[in-house]
């Protein structure tokens, strides 16, 4: 085993990890928040969460055969096409709850699930059929930007692209602001009343419909963002993307404790990080035996055993409740 | 102030109110006695909008508010403090106060605040806290504190005395009576009769979804029946 090689490679790997970790961590807000208010699990999230970077990499390829993409300056564009992933993922995300969700609000728990399943297929093909009219493919990458894929060496072993940096930026001011709305703003603050006890909440003058509506806003956007970041720092996109980094993303709010926001973000970062070291160490751990195709096996399995050790999640129960 | 006109109100598939008729005057106390499952809970929950009646009308002053959801009934001027308190015990104290006044945008929203903490001084001390640490007589004051906190015209108390020690009780219902002699109408619904009949003005007495009888707080306290059945006598 080089000694050596694992100390030098491990800012590196760390720095990936958080970089995963933070984009799991943008997408676990999304499921984490809709099941605190509804005790429902989005599984069209996946999708919403890739419609954003679709939007993203519409915006940049737009730009690009107009021929202004080149001469901009890399901020405004990034700033432009963060927003509008945001805004197309939250308005996605409203629309999904007002036509697949409310009507259903009632029904037994399954029902609005299959009906989620059924949206993440129906989003999954949409996305596909609208790219494939338009664009004659569905696989798309995304444009790059010069200033952005700029490396910038730390040490002689480490270096950090501009690119990751931003998205490490942006995802740290995303958390941070959500963060904010939720503990020190009226608004968040009825979002949590409504997510313990609708019924009270109504009685306070909370429209608890709204309330939801703005909670699927506030969560797509924040997928809507992971999507524009994943799309800027990973490259290739295509309509069935979404699905495994939104499955991870999922896990990983359970693993922070579903229903809980800060739980979202540790249990992100958590996964991220599992996932970097075991595709970087696994290999030279084990002299070969295992590859870095192994990573998934690995994070899954210390997932479920922090999940037997703490059920509830990292975050989960962090309050008692008396009667 | 509060009308309620031969209301039928269904709970899922149960048949809660049969007809239920009853007035509450600007500035009473009125007490609703019952056992459990006679439907004094459902009224309130009715008058609030959490239930929508399937026939009947419930005036408040002129307007008429049946069906109206929950949510703009605060609006109007009627708070409830439901059964069980439900206050929010993940948000602190001072945030289940501000809840109570969501609706509001005036400036005395701060006055009430202190208004309340007058009323309750513990709550002042426990500001801070998270709800759910409270005591059981702590969560009740914060349940009533917080529907003050909306500057009700007509105050709904759901069994304020549930689970408190006799000494608490006692408390409650001094600090009731006294948001009364403030100015507030009260609808009292409550297990403990003689409790509620000693600060309220009149009563009614439910029985299985419908008022078998009605009166001032003294009539009810001499009926022969009401002793039996309510005052263990």
């Amino acid at each position: 085993m080089d000694v050596e090689l694992l100390i030098a490679i491990f800012p590196q790997v760390l720095l990936d990890g958080l970089i995963l970790g933070f984009m799991y961590a943008l997408i676990a807000l999304g499921y984490t928040m809709v099941y605190g208010v509804l005790e429902f699990i989005n599984f069209a999230h996946s999708e919403i969460f890739i419609f954003g970077a679709f939007v993203g990499v519409e915006i940049l390829l737009g730009l690009r055969s107009a021929g202004i993409l080149a001469g901009l300056h890399w901020l405004p564009v990034l700033v432009l096409v963060l927003l509008a992933g945001m805004a197309a993922s939250a308005l996605l995300a409203v629309s999904v709850e007002r036509i697949a969700y409310r009507p259903l609000r009632g029904a037994p728990r399954l029902i609005p699930l299959i009906s989620a399943i059924g949206v993440s297929f129906f989003l999954q093909d949409a996305i596909r059929l609208v790219e494939s009219v338009w664009r004659n493919a569905f696989n798309l990458v995304y444009p790059t930007m010069d200033a952005l894929n700029e490396r910038y060496e730390l040490t002689s072993t480490i270096d950090i692209s501009m690119k990751s940096f931003v998205v490490i930026a942006a995802a740290l001011l995303m958390l941070w602001g959500l963060h904010a709305l939720v503990n020190r703003t009226k608004v968040g603050t009825s979002m949590r009343a409504v997510a313990e006890d609708q019924a009270a909440a109504s009685l306070m003058g909370i429209n608890v419909n709204r309330v939801i509506s703005l909670t699927f806003l506030i969560g797509g956007a924040m997928g809507g963002a992971a999507g524009v970041l994943f799309g800027v720092q990973y490259g290739l996109i295509n309509p069935y993307t979404g699905f495994i980094p939104g499955l991870k993303a999922f896990t990983a709010a359970v693993l922070g404790g579903i229903g809980n926001i800060p739980g979202a973000m540790i249990g992100g970062l958590v996964l991220g990080l599992l996932e970097a070291f075991a595709a970087s160490y696994l290999s030279l751990l084990t002299g070969g035996a295992f590859g870095a195709e192994y990573k998934d096996i690995f994070a899954f399995s210390m997932l479920i055993l922090i999940l037997i050790f703490r059920p509830k999640g990292l975050l989960g129960e962090v309050v008692r409740e008396r009667a | 102030m509060l009308r309620l006109d031969a209301l039928d109100v269904y709970d899922g598939e149960i048949h809660a109110l049969k007809g239920v008729s009853l007035e509450v005057h600007r500035g009473e106390i009125v007490a609703l006695l019952g056992n459990n499952g006679a439907g004094k809970t459902t009224t309130l929950r009715t008058i609030s909008g959490l239930l929508a009646p399937r026939r009947g009308a419930i005036h408040l002053e002129d307007q008429a508010i049946a069906g109206m959801p929950a949510h703009e009934v605060v609006g109007l001027g009627i708070a409830h403090v439901p059964e069980g308190r439900r206050i929010f015990n993940r948000l602190t104290v001072r945030e289940n106060l501000m809840m109570g006044a969501f609706l509001r945008k005036d400036a005395e929203v701060a006055g009430d605040l202190e208004r309340v903490f007058t009323l309750f001084p513990r709550l002042q001390e426990r500001i801070t806290q998270v709800a759910g640490t409270l005591s059981g007589g702590e969560q009740q004051m914060l349940a009533i504190g917080r529907a003050l906190m909306a500057r009700p015209r007509l105050l709904l108390l759901d069994e304020p005395s549930m689970g408190l020690a006799p000494v608490l009780v006692e408390q409650i219902f001094e600090t009731v009576a006294d948001i009364n002699r403030q100015g507030t109408t009260i609808l009292l619904v409550e297990q403990n009769a003689a409790m509620a009949l000693s600060i309220a003005g009149r009563g009614y007495v439910l029985e299985t979804g419908a008022v078998v009888l009605s009166g001032t707080a003294a009539t009810l306290g001499d009926d022969a029946e009401v002793r039996r059945a309510y005052l263990g006598e």
